[in-house]
C-alpha cells in the first residue's frame, strides 16, 4: 500500500509519464467494453449493415431509419461503404493494431537483448559479425524491407500474426544496438568481475547479473520497438500490403485513401482511426519520455 | 588532412557491404516465398479469355526457360548481380517498353526537391523553437504553449497529410487536393507551371515540416539546457552582454552542433522518407511510384525502387561521413 502511494507521488511529478499511462487505461477500457457491446466476428467485418444503402453517421440503424425514439445511437461512429460498423472496427482495429505492435516488439526486443548482450559480453569476431550486421540492417531503411518481404509473400497469406513476424524480423535492429553500447560500459563493472571469478557462467552471469541492472533500460527499449513496429505496421498497411481482410486501423487507413472517402465528404470514416492512431503514438511518446526519466535520474531535475 | 586513408578503406568496404547485402536481400526474399511472378502473369493473362489454354504448364516452362530460371540459383544469382554492377534494373511490368530505370528518374528530382526543402525547413524551425523553449528569458508562449506542439511529431507524418487533405484541400478548399501539378498544365519551365507545381507542394510539405519539427526541437531544448550551465554563459551574463547576443552567439551556436550531426543522418533518408506522404497526396514522386508498383504487381519495378533507394543512403551517408570531419573541428578520424 505504502509503494502504491510512493508510486501515485512519483507519478504526480513525472506528469508524461501519468498522462501516456492515463491514455494507456482509456484505450483498454474502450477495447474491453467495446468487446463486450460488439460481435468482434461479424461487425468489423464488410456487410454488418446492408450494403445496399450509402455509408452513414446516422444514429440508426439503417434498415431502420427512424428509430431515435426507440432505439437511439444503433452506429455512434458511422459506417463505411462496405457496412463496416466503424465502432466495431476501432474496437476490434486497436487490439489488432497494439497485438501487431507488442508481438513484433517483444520478438524484437528478445532478439535485439539476446544480440546485444552476447555479442557485447563474449567480443571477438561474433561481436565483430553481429555489429556489422546491424550497422548494415540500420541503413537499409526497414519500411523497404518490409516492403520486399511482404509484396513476395502475397496478400493472401498475411494474417495479423503473420504482419507481427514480417514486422519482427527487422524490429530487433535497434534494440541490439542500444544494449549492446549498454552491456559494453557494464561488463567491466566490479561486481561482473566478482561474478567471474567466483566462476559464473557467461549466460549466468548477463541473466543474473546484468539483466536486473538493465531493466529500466529494456523497458524503454521495449516502449521504442513497439513504438516502430506499430509505424512499420501503419505504413506497409497503408501500401496495401497489410492483412487486408482484418479490420486493423492501418488496413481501415488503406480502405480510406483507396476509397478517397475524404473527397467524398465521408469523414468520419477516416476521423475513426486517425484519432486512434494519433492517440496511440501520443500515449507511447508520453510514456517513452517518462521512462527515459526513470531510466536516466540525472534528466529527472534537469531544470 | 583530417582523415587516414585507411578509415577511408574500411568506410567504403561498408558503403559495398550495403550495397552489395541490398541486391542479395532483393534476390533472394522473393525467391524464399511459393510465390511465381511469371505463372502469375500469364496466369492473369490467360484468365482474361476465359479459360486456361491447354498447355498452360508447357508455356510456363516456356517462359521460365527463356528467362533463364530454370539455371541453378547460384547462376541466377551472378548473372543479376552483374546487372546489378552495370545499373541494368531490367524493364517495367507494367509500363512495358519503359525501363526502370526511366520510370525512377521521372519521379527522383519530385521527390528530391520535396525532402530537401521540408528537411530543411524542419531543421531550421524546430531547432529555433527548441532553443526558445528552453531559454529562461522568452516569453511564457515558449516556454509552456508550443511543447505541446511537440506532440506532432509523435504520429506518423502520412496521417498529419490525411487531416490536412481533409481540412484545408477539401472542407476550405485553400489549396489543390493532390498530385503534382494542375490537370491541363504541361511541365515546363514557365512561371504558370513553376507557381502551379509551388501550390501543390505546400501541403506535403506542410505534413512533413509538421512531423519533423518535433525531434529536432526535443533535440536543441536538450542541448541548450545543458550549456546554460557552462561557465562561459555565467560569465557573458556578468558582463552584461545582451540578451540576444547571449541567445544566439554563446547559446545557439555551441548547441547546434549535434543537431547538425542529425541533420546529416536526416539527409540521407532524403529519396525514402516521404514514400507515404506522396502516396496520400499522389504526389508524383519515388513514393508514389512504388506504391502503384506494388499495387500491380510491377516485380521489377519495387525491386528496382528498392535497390536504388538503398544505394542512394549508403552514398549519402558516406558522403557526410567524409565531410563531416570538416564541419566538427573537434573529430578526426586518424588513426
Amino acid at each position: 500500500m505504502e509503494r502504491l502511494q510512493a508510486n501515485l507521488r512519483y507519478l504526480r511529478r513525472n506528469t508524461s509519464l501519468a498522462i501516456g499511462l492515463g491514455i494507456l487505461v482509456v484505450l483498454v477500457l474502450f477495447t474491453l467494453t467495446g468487446y463486450i457491446i460488439i460481435d468482434p466476428k461479424v461487425d468489423p467485418y464488410p456487410l454488418a449493415g446492408p450494403a445496399s444503402s450509402p455509408p452513414t453517421l446516422n444514429y440508426c440503424p439503417r434498415s431502420d431509419p427512424d428509430c431515435e425514439k426507440t432505439e437511439p445511437k444503433a452506429y455512434i461512429f458511422g459506417t463505411d461503404a462496405q457496412g463496416r460498423d466503424l465502432y466495431g472496427v476501432a474496437v476490434a482495429g486497436t487490439w489488432m493494431t497494439i497485438q501487431i505492435g507488442l508481438m513484433a516488439g517483444l520478438i524484437g526486443l528478445g532478439v535485439g537483448a539476446f544480440l546485444g548482450f552476447t555479442s557485447a559480453f563474449y567480443g571477438g569476431w561474433y561481436d565483430l559479425v553481429v555489429r556489422w550486421m546491424v550497422d548494415v540492417m540500420l541503413t537499409v531503411p526497414g519500411l523497404l524491407l518490409l516492403v520486399v518481404i511482404a509484396s513476395s509473400l502475397g496478400d493472401q497469406t498475411i494474417s495479423v500474426t503473420g504482419m507481427g513476424f514480417i514486422i519482427a524480423s527487422i524490429s530487433w535492429r535497434g534494440p541490439a544496438r542500444v544494449i549492446r553500447s549498454q552491456v559494453l560500459s557494464m561488463r567491466e563493472q566490479s561486481y561482473v568481475m566478482m561474478a567471474r571469478l567466483n566462476g559464473m557462467s557467461g549466460m549466468g552471469i548477463i541473466f543474473r547479473e546484468m539483466m536486473p541492472n538493465l531493466l529500466p533500460y529494456l523497458g524503454a527499449s521495449l516502449v521504442g520497438a513497439v513504438t516502430a513496429a506499430i509505424f512499420a505496421s501503419m505504413g506497409l498497411a497503408a501500401l496495401g500490403l497489410g492483412p487486408l481482410r482484418e479490420p486493423t486501423l492501418g488496413v481501415t487507413i488503406y480502405w480510406v485513401i483507396n476509397q478517397s472517402a475524404f473527397l467524398r465528404g465521408l469523414w468520419w470514416w477516416g476521423a475513426v482511426p486517425i484519432g486512434i492512431v494519433a492517440l496511440i503514438f501520443v500515449m507511447l511518446f508520453l510514456i517513452s519520455i517518462g521512462l527515459d526519466e526513470v531510466a536516466n535520474p540525472r534528466v529527472r531535475r534537469a531544470e | 588532412m583530417r582523415y587516414s586513408w585507411s578509415f577511408v578503406l574500411k568506410r567504403f568496404g561498408l558503403l559495398l557491404l550495403i550495397i552489395w547485402s541490398g541486391a542479395t536481400l532483393n534476390f533472394f526474399i522473393p525467391k524464399m516465398t511459393p510465390r511465381n511472378p511469371l505463372r502469375e502473369k500469364l496466369l492473369q493473362e490467360a484468365s482474361r479469355s476465359g479459360y486456361i489454354p491447354p498447355g498452360f504448364e508447357e508455356m510456363v516452362q516456356a517462359y521460365e526457360s527463356k528467362f533463364g530460371l530454370d539455371r541453378p540459383l547460384w547462376q541466377q544469382y551472378m548473372s543479376y548481380m552483374g546487372d546489378m554492377l552495370r545499373g541494368d534494373l531490367g524493364f517495367s511490368i507494367s509500363n512495358y517498353p519503359k525501363t526502370v530505370w526511366e520510370l525512377i528518374l521521372e519521379g527522383l528530382p519530385w521527390t528530391v526537391g520535396l525532402l530537401l526543402t521540408t528537411t530543411l525547413l524542419a531543421f531550421l524551425i524546430g531547432s529555433l523553437l527548441g532553443a526558445l523553449m528552453a531559454w529562461p528569458k522568452a516569453s511564457n508562449l515558449f516556454r509552456y504553449i508550443l511543447p505541446s506542439l511537440l506532440i506532432f511529431g509523435a504520429v506518423p507524418a502520412y496521417v498529419i497529410a490525411l487531416t490536412l487533405i481533409y481540412f484545408v484541400a477539401f472542407r476550405w478548399k485553400l489549396l489543390p487536393i493532390g498530385g503534382g501539378y494542375g490537370i491541363g498544365m504541361f511541365p515546363g519551365m514557365n512561371m504558370a507551371f513553376i507557381l502551379d507545381v509551388l501550390s501543390h507542394s505546400i501541403l506535403p510539405a506542410l505534413a512533413l515540416v509538421l512531423a519533423g519539427t518535433g525531434g529536432w526541437a526535443i533535440g536543441m531544448r536538450g542541448m541548450l539546457v545543458t550549456i546554460q550551465g557552462e561557465d562561459y554563459m555565467t560569465f557573458g551574463e556578468a558582463k552584461g552582454l545582451k540578451d540576444w547576443r547571449l541567445f544566439y552567439r554563446y547559446g545557439v551556436r555551441n548547441a547546434l552542433l549535434p543537431q547538425v550531426t542529425g541533420l546529416a543522418l536526416a539527409l540521407s533518408f532524403i529519396v525514402s522518407g516521404s514514400v507515404l506522404v506522396e502516396l496520400v497526396m499522389g504526389y508524383p514522386g519515388i513514393g508514389t511510384l512504388l506504391a502503384r508498383s506494388i499495387s500491380q504487381l510491377d516485380y521489377f519495378m519495387i525491386y528496382g525502387i528498392v535497390f536504388v533507394i538503398i544505394t542512394g543512403i549508403a552514398i549519402t551517408m558516406f558522403i557526410m561521413d567524409m565531410i563531416y570531419p570538416f564541419l566538427d573541428p573537434r573529430i578526426s578520424y586518424e588513426g
